[in-house]
């Protein structure tokens, strides 16, 4: 039991002041680094709450997908940082003005929890118990059943996404030779070929 | 656990609509002439006919299915059968436009068909998950339309401006679910409804339903969270502005009706007053701030505003009357906004359109059947009988007082005279004004037809209310259980 309490109590710090470093840090690729850290940590507090599926999830999707991509893109794309953060420091007081009002609501609300008795007969879709089925397999049966709408609903909007990227960027040029090889086979000599007669001494 | 994949036969329109925009999408990638983007606008247009037939065929009965993912009602038919007309003109208003600004391209039909599905989606959903997805659906489509003319900065910046403003209310939205979820144990909306009914709300569920509420209020562009509205609608080209006022405001306000009233509606207490202040704030802007507009779509955004503000007070009312109001309000708006852009696609000076409402003078000498037709739409819109715009306003006002919400109606009017003042300027402008030159002849006979149809809807609402007003009744009482 100590162990676990340690081990969150690590992960949960670590993710924290990763987060803060994003923002804090001065170079965008040392942000993104930090950004990785944190999921690392993030996948962590997932597997001690027995959720292993989406701690690999998180791993392999947000840490070797996304997150590179961001590197990637910080990389090829040469934006100065330092210019952009420039007027940051005036919206300052407002946003930590906001950031305290909040905070201390949360506090208020998360310190009066309190849930009602049928709150817990009505907890939407409980997952099957850990011990009959692998977490795989009890996120499946629910994704194909009861979130089946959903599910295929937000295969709908990766749909969209595609089509709204290739709407945005594709372009018809037109000074790119492309290969086009029913041309290529369909040719005839006569289309290129012409025999010349050359007369000595008389040239083309 | 032993779940089964649930019937998907309620879910029929929004299957159908979004495997047409497939088969459209596809079938646009191989096609190849000069008239595709015309032939898959058509197709789409038909295509969202036979989903309205659909809608229509399950009746007004209420049935919640697919694991209480989403509901079928009346209320809900009412609504999806507008936003289907509201799409449907949409894409037949944009063709000659897209054709002539160089953007005709069959991917704006699709586009249309998938934010519609996500429309449908949202106004049929009977849980916040569902409520999430159906609107990300549609916001995402929306963003890509509003930034459809991709050459020109002012459409790629309404879409970019449109993006990061509707990331941050869907993050509002997504923040309250989690608290509710967290709160009352379920996103369920029958679920929701039955335990508050049981218990008193904890302070968490209310802050949960506040932020719900502002991120909804987001999407139906209430002050205080109309700030992208203006430049939005002043940026995205003409006919995507036609639907962005038309179709996703209608699915939105459902949406807000339906969360507020059947979800929360035990809890009419906490949430009416949050309710009346953006409706009042909403109003008041959208009265004031018009006055100033010298381009015609930055008025009909204000004026946009404006009228969710009056449709709002049929929510704060929180009565069957109330609701009645809404959805006859919604009906009248879609039709004279549609109007509205038909006529303000119509009106092209030297091959480029025409948005400053200065251009607009005589108007009537010019082109007289656009101009009476422009003059019904404004004076409807300000609310003067016989026109359809005074009844709209006349049963949300009538639900205000019902409910003893004297103060709410008497403000609605006081701002309907003052916004009548910036409606009615516009037709000073077209009738007494010195012609600036002429517009442009051929409006098509698409436009013309448009033009035609909302005209007479609007006209003859008077003589004929009953199909307006009839289903609206039956269809706003299925949102009220027993």
């Amino acid at each position: 039991m100590i162990v676990q309490a340690i081990c969150f109590y690590l992960f949960a710090a670590i993710t924290v002041a990763s987060g803060v470093m994003v923002i804090a840090a001065r170079n965008p690729v040392h942000s993104v680094l930090f950004l990785i850290l944190a999921f690392f940590n993030a996948a962590g507090l997932f597997v001690l709450a027995g959720a292993e599926f989406l701690a690999l999830i998180l791993v392999i999707v947000y840490v070797g997908a996304v997150a590179v991509l961001f590197l990637f893109v910080v990389m090829m794309l040469d934006i100065n940082f330092v210019e952009l953060r420039q007027g940051a420091l005036q919206y300052l007081p407002v946003g930590a003005l906001v950031g305290l009002v909040l905070l201390v609501e949360l506090i208020l609300v998360f310190g009066a929890w309190v849930a009602g008795p049928e709150v817990a007969q009505s907890i939407a879709a409980p997952l099957p118990l850990a011990t009959n089925v692998t977490n795989t397999a009890a996120l499946g049966q629910l994704l194909y059943t009861r979130y089946v709408y959903v599910f295929q609903a937000s295969g709908m909007i990766l749909l969209v996404a595609m089509v709204g990227a290739i709407v945005l960027t594709l372009r018809a040029r037109t000074d790119v030779r492309k290969q086009d090889i029913n041309v290529q086979v369909g040719r005839r000599r006569a289309d290129t070929l012409e025999i010349v007669k050359v007369r000595p001494r008389q040239g083309v | 656990m032993n779940d089964a994949l649930p019937s998907f036969v309620p879910a029929l329109p929004e299957m159908f609509l979004a495997a047409s925009a497939m088969v459209l999408l596809v079938l646009g990638a191989f096609q190849r002439g000069p008239h595709v983007a015309r032939e898959i606008g058509w197709l789409g247009v038909v295509a969202l006919a036979v989903t309205a037939a659909l809608v229509m065929s399950f009746g007004y009965e209420r049935k919640v299915s697919l694991y209480g993912m989403m509901v079928t009602d009346g209320f809900g038919m009412f609504m999806s059968v507008l936003t289907l007309i509201g799409a449907g003109f949409a894409i037949v208003m944009a063709m000659r436009f897209n054709e002539r600004e160089g953007v005709a391209r069959f991917e704006y039909p699709v586009l249309v068909l998938l934010s519609t599905t996500g429309m449908l989606m949202m106004i049929t959903a009977n849980d916040l998950i569902s409520l999430y997805v159906g609107l990300e659906l549609q916001n995402l489509a929306l963003y890509v339309i509003a930034s459809f003319q991709r050459d020109q900065t002012r459409s790629s910046e309404a879409g970019l401006k449109y993006f990061v403003l509707g990331a941050l209310s869907s993050g509002m939205l997504l923040y309250g679910a989690s608290m509710v979820y967290g709160f009352a144990g379920s996103t369920n909306f029958d679920t929701l409804a039955h335990t508050l009914e049981a218990s008193n709300a904890s302070i968490g569920l209310i802050i949960g339903i506040v932020f719900v509420a502002v991120g909804l209020a987001f999407k139906v562009s209430a002050v205080p969270f109309h700030m992208w509205t203006p430049d939005v609608y002043e940026g995205a080209p003409t006919p995507a502005t036609a639907f962005f006022s038309i179709a996703p405001k209608t699915a939105a306000l459902a949406l807000f009706v339906r969360v507020m009233i059947y979800a929360f509606g035990e809890l009419v207490d906490q949430w009416q007053q949050i309710i009346m202040a953006i409706s009042v704030a909403s109003m008041i802007l959208g009265a004031l701030a018009a006055i100033n507009q010298r381009n015609i779509k930055r008025l009909m955004a204000y004026s946009s505003i404006g009228h969710v503000g009056y449709a709002l007070i049929g929510l704060a009312a929180g009565t069957p009357a109330g609701v009645r109001g809404i959805l006859v309000y919604m009906a009248i708006y879609v039709f004279m906004n549609i109007g509205t852009f038909g006529v303000i696609l119509c009106m092209r000076r030297e091959g480029r359109l025409v948005e400053g409402i200065e251009d607009l003078a005589g108007l009537a000498r010019t082109q007289p059947m656009l101009a009476a037709a422009l003059a019904i739409f404004m004076f409807s819109m300000a609310g003067i009988p016989p026109l359809a715009g005074f009844f709209a306003k006349f049963y949300i006002f009538m639900a205000a007082i019902d409910a003893r919400l004297f103060w709410l109606a008497v403000l609605g009017v006081v701002t309907s005279v003052v916004g009548a003042y910036y409606y009615v300027r516009i037709v000073k402008i077209m009738y007494f004004d010195e012609p600036k030159g002429a517009f442009d002849p051929g409006i098509g006979r698409e436009m013309q037809a448009v033009v035609l149809i909302s005209a007479m809807v609007i006209l003859f609402f008077i003589v004929f209310p009953s199909p307006i007003v009839g289903a609206a009744e039956l269809a706003s009482a299925t949102l009220f259980p027993g």
